[in-house]
């Protein structure tokens, strides 16, 4: 079954690597990094600026590459689904398939800029490696989600708009109620509650986790040193980690279920 | 030998197939004729596993199909408009087939040659006009000479050579002893194709046995008129 995937991940890969928006999205990065490095004044601030653009294009392009590809494959996933292949493997190598060129042209349109200037700022390289991880970790989380989208949703313009209402909701609106939570209840103890708010978005964990590798915490107050403290244990690095552990395999176990459920 | 029993499947509101009982006999051609809606691809989806009964069985060499995947191994399917990965050449895709198979059997080069794929193997299937593509579909269906073959509208977008050629291919694999189930609005080739023909209508198989029978009984000179007299029929 493995050896199986892994063939349809190499299938899926290449036929993903030739096409153009791949390397689009490659080069997009690419330049963002070369430009944000040759303008920034010092590594530190690079990364914030290559952060934010991070979390915002991220999960934009990836739910929307990833919802246009699966309604696209969709004549030729009947076609493998004919062959004698297990749902649940055709589903893996999809999905793997897709994630992988994906997360490798995140992680080499950043990457490359930083390896080109010998690794950059090694004061900040925590930094720049988690940045890297947390791009390629949100790639896999959006991704299944976009399965999850697009086998929900037999006609293709109702997947793209609810693939972009998402992220409307996890890149924007989610912040916007935090906000407004932490306005109203301004004269409450919330930031316990605030540190659970965090898990319940993939693009705010990955948000907490890059700025406290960055030691800005400091200036978020009260609220920071809390985030700080339960981040920095061990304990809280672990539930990070399972967090957005979760965050990618429960989609994925969903879209999984939808994938061998459907019908084509 | 396949046998379709009590079969039905529901979208949502709709009743696509209400309880069909058929048998495809083994090494025979059989058309599965009937109007649009009447639910024959829902008939061939549920075969391949593409689409999932909602009750009723299906039984395939008296084995019923319950998610195990292996009995695929010995069908050849050829859907209406397949949409094959663009950026990949024919070779290619032929190859990642065979490697996904797992069977040491290869592309069949005949059929290669039968459908003058050649000139066009190393070309991105992007670049390939519609009739090409589905010469390459026709292939992927026939490459491993499967015990079963199911063709969907099979000549639709195909120039009159390589229908004739795909003709000619599902008869020599007939003689073989390939089952084949075929479904086509084009009667006159389901005529030249089919031992037997199942009619399908609102979800129901309203006629199934040899077409020689059909015209028979309707007292037609041929399929088509044999057909539309059970619409009439049918629909009175």
């Amino acid at each position: 079954m493995i050896r199986l995937i892994l063939k349809l991940v190499r299938m899926q890969a290449r036929d993903a690597l030739r096409s153009r928006w791949i390397a689009v999205y490659a080069g997009f990065f690419l330049m963002l990094s070369e430009g944000v490095l040759r303008f920034s004044d010092g590594d530190a601030k690079a990364v914030v600026s290559l952060g934010t653009a991070t979390l915002m294009v991220v999960p934009l392009a990836t739910l929307v590459l990833a919802t246009i590809y699966v309604y696209n494959a969709r004549d030729f996933t009947e076609l493998l689904l004919a062959q004698p292949i297990r749902r649940s493997s055709l589903f893996a190598g999809l999905y793997l398939g897709l994630a992988l060129p994906m997360a490798a042209a995140f992680v080499a349109g950043v990457g490359i800029p930083f390896l080109a200037r010998g690794g950059g700022d090694p004061a900040q390289r925590g930094a720049i490696v988690t940045l890297i991880v947390l791009g390629a970790v949100l790639t896999f989380v959006f991704t299944a989600l976009a399965f999850c989208i697009a086998h929900w949703a037999d006609d293709r313009l109702r997947g793209l708009g609810v693939a972009l209402g998402v992220w409307l909701l996890a890149a924007l609106l989610y912040d916007g109620v935090v906000l407004l939570a932490v306005a109203v209840f301004a004269d409450y103890p919330i930031e316990r509650p605030l540190l659970a708010l965090t898990f319940a978005n993939p693009i705010d964990l990955a948000r907490v986790l890059l700025l406290l590798r960055l030691d800005i915490a400091a200036l978020m107050g009260y609220t920071g040193a809390v985030f700080n403290r339960f981040f920095g244990s061990a304990a809280g690095s672990a539930i990070a980690a399972t967090a957005l552990a979760l965050w990618i395999g429960a989609p994925v176990a969903i879209g999984a279920r939808q994938f061998r459920r459907k019908d084509f | 030998m396949i046998e379709f029993s009590r079969l039905t499947k529901r979208f949502g509101a709709v009743d696509v197939l209400r309880g069909v009982d058929l048998r495809i006999v083994r090494g025979r051609v059989t058309g599965i004729v009937g109007p649009n809606g009447a639910g024959k691809t829902t008939l061939i989806k549920l075969l391949l596993g593409l689409s999932h009964a909602t009750s009723g069985d299906i039984l395939v060499d008296g084995r019923r199909l319950d998610g195990d995947e292996s009995y695929r191994a010995h069908i050849g399917y050829m859907p209406q408009s397949p949409r094959l990965p663009m950026q990949l050449t024919a070779r290619e895709l032929f190859g990642m087939l065979d490697d996904l198979r797992g069977s040491a059997g290869h592309a069949d080069d005949t059929l290669i040659d039968a459908f003058a794929l050649r000139p066009h193997l190393d070309k991105p299937l992007g670049v390939l006009s519609g009739g090409t593509r589905q010469k390459v579909n026709a292939c992927l269906a026939m490459f491993y000479r499967p015990s079963l073959l199911v063709l969907d509208e099979p000549t639709a977008g195909l120039d009159p050579l390589s229908s004739a050629m795909l003709k000619d291919t599902v008869l020599a694999m007939r003689a073989e002893g390939t089952t084949v189930l075929v479904t086509s609005h084009i009667m006159s080739e389901l005529e030249e194709l089919c031992d037997d023909v199942a009619f399908l209508l609102d979800g129901v198989v309203r006629y199934a046995g040899p077409v020689a029978e059909l015209t028979a009984m309707t007292r037609q000179a041929n399929l088509e008129r044999a057909v539309a007299a059970l619409m009439i029929r049918e629909v009175a």
